[in-house]
């Protein structure tokens, strides 16, 4: 269970977009009629997208009218599922892994990057105002560990020079390329060793 | 080790291009249309003989999981769910399929659909897996445009639709019965079972609910043979399967093997060896984090498959290696995987809400050397408690790495315990407060 808080500020209206109403046509038709509530977690995810990648309450209202839902059942799974964001996140927003196969290949180094260059504080917005981080647990991404989220794109085969150097692109809103940062091919084994504590973060 | 002729992942890393023409280069969709006119018995059978057991964990027989699916289509339609909400720590096969093998799980979900009356098949990937998710929705609609999904799929007279349905980051939605309701737009709290979703699953309507290794490998064994799949591994633990290898080893992979390899060799020959050399080989978790973790001297001659891990009072899980060396510390590690699964508990019932939370707790304090010996008899009551009372497997996954930790590193834990507590001071705690609020103070 994941203890999430809701934003103080709240905008008081929320409708979807002329493209977004589109869109829930097309998922609406993947479920039986019946069973439309099926679709409250691919609308909240387009609310999340339309909304600058968190959710309001009134979008809450809103899918639950478009559902023909209790709005607390729409609540209810909101607050379920992590990876709704109920306020506000950073432009860039980071999710750095830290579960165990992370950690034993240095996560704990990546996170103290984070606090150093991001913001000292999980899910706090940083000073120039477009970034934001947040602890998760697993990622499934264990064999190119250590590795971090940002926005919907995998960073893989981390260590601190690249992590700093991937943060300091994301503070100057130039984002690197992802994929590995090791330069390998997806998940095959390296010819070249790379050893703990040298190699990887 | 495994010969190259009886790969059956040859695009594991994207060498050869993932597009349905390069697939079709690899004998994908070849023959489709002939497996399915041979009927369901046939199908069904001919995945008994090869003794396909499910990749996603429990290890269930895939042909007799088939067989429970009713007959006919009565008043209720039935539904294909395959579970890509890959999320076991040590564990990211699936995504590999997914990106660079999609047409081998699109043509396996149409044969399995066939197999067990469905005409709708839902494919539940995790939220994160956004990109992947992306990749796979192309690969359906290549196969689209080359008419083997939609009316009359293939030629075989058979209508096969696939929809994809996004998770939103919940670890529980990797239990069937779990997934089923978070398809149906709810909280992802599994069921109680029976009845099984085979009869009674998605909207009420018989499910059959599989793996996606499980289902990608159906139309290669199909084609080969069910005895040529059994030749491979070990009786009753057959085939072969990807194996994740992660952790402190010198070149973490992804690999295809025969079951029934052993840990040292597949550590060594694919993963470059443990790093530090293998007598610096600490623990490995064989089966990602719900399987209690081996100590070196069982590596030593262990075999990867089933029933071989299941003797020495582990398992196979989803085979997500993950080694720890002796750098490592051993404890703090585990108390990682327990708090793992205190974020991930989704609530239901309470020994597992607030055991999970206790053993996060207790272990926490045996890492930072708070602990007294009292504790760990308390942490070992609390893993027994938790076994076996609750509605999902999620308990026993929480409590097994714990009781692995305390069977093989007793001494370890109790090496940094005392006998009198730290904080003599009784704290004195409002009665029902919310245990979340409190356990930064206490931990």
């Amino acid at each position: 269970m994941s203890l999430k808080k809701v934003h103080d500020k709240q905008p008081n209206k929320f409708e979807f977009n002329k493209k977004n109403l589109l869109e829930i046509d097309i998922i609406l038709k993947r479920y039986p009629e019946k069973n439309k509530k099926s679709a409250v977690m691919p609308l909240l995810y387009l609310a999340q997208k339309q909304n600058d990648n968190w959710i309001p309450l009134a979008a809450m209202k809103h899918i639950a009218t478009l559902l023909s839902m209790p709005y607390i059942s729409v609540y209810e799974i909101a607050t379920f599922y992590s990876m709704y964001n109920l306020a506000p996140v950073g432009k860039h927003f980071i999710q750095v892994c830290t579960t165990t196969p992370c950690l034993i290949r240095g996560a704990d180094k990546i996170v103290k990057l984070c606090k150093e260059k991001i913001s000292p504080k999980e899910s706090e917005i940083s000073k120039k105002g477009n970034c934001s981080w947040i602890e998760v647990e697993c990622l499934g991404a264990c064999v190119s560990a250590p590795m971090i989220q940002i926005n919907d794109d995998y960073y893989e085969d981390l260590d601190e020079k690249n992590t700093t150097e991937i943060l300091e692109s994301l503070i100057n809103d130039k984002p690197l390329k992802p994929g590995s940062f090791r330069g390998r091919k997806n998940t095959s084994p390296e010819k070249k060793f790379s050893t703990n504590g040298e190699k990887h973060a | 080790m495994l010969k190259e002729e009886n790969r059956i992942f040859k695009n594991l890393y994207n060498e050869h291009g993932w597009q349905i023409n390069d697939a079709i280069k690899r004998q994908d969709w070849k023959n489709t249309g002939d497996i399915i006119s041979k009927g369901r018995e046939w199908i069904i059978n001919e995945i008994k003989t090869s003794e396909l057991r499910g990749r996603g964990g429990a290890g269930f027989s895939t042909g007799l999981k088939w067989s429970f699916a009713p007959k006919e289509i009565g008043s209720r339609p039935h539904y294909l769910v395959i579970n890509a909400d890959e999320s076991e720590p040590g564990t990211c096969k699936d995504r590999d399929i997914l990106r660079f093998e999609p047409q081998k799980l699109i043509e396996g979900c149409l044969i399995a659909g066939y197999a067990v009356n469905a005409h709708v098949c839902y494919i539940y990937i995790r939220g994160e897996y956004l990109n992947e998710g992306k990749r796979l929705q192309d690969a359906i609609n290549q196969a689209y445009e080359k008419k083997f999904l939609g009316k009359n799929a293939c030629g075989s007279g058979w209508d096969f639709d696939i929809h994809i349905h996004y998770g939103a980051g919940a670890y529980i939605c990797g239990e069937e019965t779990a997934l089923l309701e978070s398809m149906e737009g709810n909280k992802g709290q599994p069921r109680l079972k029976p009845p099984f979703p085979a009869l009674v699953g998605l909207y009420g309507c018989p499910t059959i609910v599989n793996n996606v290794e499980t289902i990608a490998v159906v139309p290669t064994i199909l084609r080969r043979g069910g005895k040529w799949f059994a030749s491979l591994g070990k009786p009753k633990n057959t085939g072969t399967k990807i194996f994740c290898i992660s952790g402190n080893v010198n070149s973490p992979c992804n690999v295809e093997e025969e079951m029934g390899i052993s840990l040292k060799e597949l550590i060594e020959k694919h993963a470059g060896g443990v790093v530090g050399g293998w007598n610096n080989l600490q623990a490995v978790i064989p089966g990602g984090s719900s399987m209690p973790l081996l100590p070196k001297k069982i590596c030593d001659t262990i075999t990867m498959d089933f029933d071989s891990l299941i003797q020495n009072k582990s398992g196979l899980g989803t085979a997500g290696i993950v080694v720890i060396n002796k750098q490592q510390d051993i404890v703090a590690c585990m108390a990682r995987i327990a708090r793992f699964y205190k974020h991930e508990s989704c609530g239901q019932c309470t020994p597992c809400r607030e055991g999970s939370g206790w053993m996060w707790r207790i272990l926490d304090r045996v890492a930072k050397r708070k602990a007294t010996y009292n504790d760990v008899n308390l942490l070992a009551d609390v893993t027994k408690q938790i076994e076996g009372h609750t509605i999902c497997a999620f308990g026993e996954g929480s409590a097994w790495p714990v009781q692995g930790l305390l069977r093989h590193f007793r001494k370890e834990v109790d090496s940094r315990c005392r006998e009198e507590p730290i904080i003599k001071k009784k704290i004195n705690n409002p009665y029902l407060v919310d245990q979340h609020l409190l356990e930064n103070k206490n931990a």
